[in-house]
């Protein structure tokens, strides 16, 4: 269990460092790329990091198959084209791949639902590692899971792949609903919220004094425009993560920003846009002017039409 | 009833980065942090921070409505702190990868010297700040690599400058708004009461 201390942040050496770097990307957008080229763009539009990864979410929903961690060269090119951090994904309980995306240095590692989960009971153990974690969570219960597990960030599940934004909402409303709650409650009362919530007695304890996660909270899933992004500022989240809303052309087909310069230019507006809109989340006057200098959004998938077997959000235990 | 002076309003830049921890270690020294997203927000403030985050996503964003030219006017003549990030926009020279700059303290800065987020680390080294030794927390720090003949090192870590002062300007290669004391800050706040009587 990390220490809590008197002003509700960890005290160990390793937590305060991961916990620093989550610190560092606050107020930024976490952009999904899938080759060097992607990543270009999105440094140079301002992504605050990227997410390294073979087939964004909309393409492992299209082709199904087994979706793993991306090749190691692949995630070796990307470290060697940028210098901001880079990200990878692990499969939920794949400790050994998250070993392995720790060995080529990756800044930080998303323990993911949106690949095919390795194990149905647990999760990695993230304070094995040096590497700090990043995980997905539906309400405050499992946030704190996480965190107790040793995650250093958590982002707010949306549905991945989809560009519909209304889970991403809905988890965010919960989760914020859920720290309010407890703020209200006596000591006597933590305990049994503990048994609610399914979630460490200290960890609750922390939320309950402080109001918030004890570790940044940002938005993943379903982020597909400027609006999108500045909507889950303003509802709390703390950055974004944009995955297939920036480089997808129809729903499993890529813009071709290698070789076509008005698809290149396309995924740079779109990129640019959501940058500027995440900084400006509150300024509507900003957000009007975003908006309009995006050239074409991802065609999307309504979330609500999805059969519940093949959400990725129901993934993590 | 005593005379109880007003808050300094301090801005933060809140483009990107850990401008929430800066905020709340100004309030902490009785300091009144404002965010700044505009140009046209410097004006007002009697001092700036310059938070960690990322260097080329902040660079990014100043290139627009000549945000960049305002600060670098802003800077030239306020009081401000640059940490992380916020020292590689200060720096004359910036190495790996060479980028633009507000080039107002004469240091050479090189991003992401001392390794990837693995080799990040918090250190206790000497200072020249009352107190005895300070802790600090590097992450994906850069590393000074010279400095010119105006810059007062306040503090180094095995040989390497990594608290400075330049005039009116502070610059830390560590994060002193992640640890719990406030000297760092302290002393920007008594930069800025010395840059005021002047």
């Amino acid at each position: 269990m990390p220490e809590p201390n008197e002003k509700n942040g960890f005290t160990s050496t390793s937590l305060r460092l991961k916990v620093g770097l989550a610190e560092m990307l606050k107020g930024g957008v976490i952009m999904d790329v899938m080759n060097v080229e992607q990543a270009r763009i999105a440094e140079e539009a301002g992504a605050a990091s990227v997410m390294a990864l073979e087939r964004v979410p909309a393409m492992i929903r299209a082709e199904g198959g087994v979706a793993r961690m991306a090749k190691p060269s692949l995630i070796k090119q990307i470290i060697q084209a940028v210098s901001i951090p880079v990200m990878a994904k692990a499969r939920i309980g794949h400790f050994a791949e998250a070993q392995i995306l720790q060995e080529l240095g990756v800044d930080f590692i998303d323990e993911s639902e949106v690949l095919t989960p390795a194990d149905e009971t647990h999760h990695i153990d993230k304070h094995a590692f040096t590497t700090p974690f990043v995980c997905g969570a539906r309400n405050l219960g499992e946030a704190l899971r996480r965190i107790a597990e040793g995650a250093a960030m958590i982002r707010t599940k949306g549905e991945a792949g989809t560009g519909d934004v209304v889970h991403a909402v809905q988890h965010m409303r919960q989760i914020v609903k859920e720290m309010k709650a407890l703020t209200v409650l006596s000591d006597q009362e933590l305990y049994a919220a503990a048994k609610e919530h399914q979630a460490p007695y200290e960890l609750i304890r922390m939320v309950a004094q402080a109001g918030k996660l004890p570790v940044p909270n940002f938005s993943a899933g379903g982020i597909a425009t400027p609006a999108d992004a500045a909507l889950m500022m303003q509802l709390g989240a703390e950055a974004i993560f944009v995955g297939s809303g920036i480089f997808m052309k129809e729903r499993a087909t890529p813009l071709d920003v290698e070789n076509n310069p008005k698809e290149r230019e396309e995924a740079v507006s779109r990129a640019k846009a959501i940058v500027t809109a995440t900084t400006h989340y509150n300024d509507p006057k900003i957000l009007a002017e975003v908006s309009e200098q995006v050239t074409g959004t991802m065609k999307g998938l309504a979330a609500a039409a999805i059969e519940e077997a093949q959400l990725l959000q129901t993934r993590g235990w | 009833m005593p005379h109880i002076p007003a808050p300094k309003r301090i801005g933060v830049l809140a483009i990107q980065g850990d401008y929430a921890a800066h905020a709340a270690a100004l309030e902490e020294v009785g300091a009144e942090p404002v965010a700044v997203r505009k140009p046209e927000e410097l004006e007002p403030l009697e001092a700036l921070v310059l938070p960690g985050g990322e260097s080329t996503t902040m660079l990014k964003f100043l290139e627009k409505h000549q945000f960049f030219q305002a600060l670098q006017r802003y800077c030239a003549s306020n009081p401000v702190f640059g940490t992380c990030a916020g020292a590689i926009l200060l720096a004359r020279e910036v190495l790996n990868p060479t980028q633009r700059s507000l080039g107002l303290v004469d240091v050479t800065i090189q991003r992401n010297a001392y390794g990837r987020q693995i080799d990040s680390s918090i250190l206790t080294a000497p200072t020249s700040l009352p107190g005895g030794p300070l802790e600090m927390v590097f992450i994906r720090a850069p590393r000074i690599l010279k400095v010119g003949h105006g810059v007062e090192v306040l503090a180094r870590r095995d040989g390497d400058p990594v608290l400075i002062r330049q005039g009116h300007i502070m610059a830390a290669t560590f994060h002193p708004e992640l640890s719990h004391d406030r000297r760092v800050h302290s002393a920007f706040l008594a930069l800025v009461d010395s840059a005021n009587r002047r």
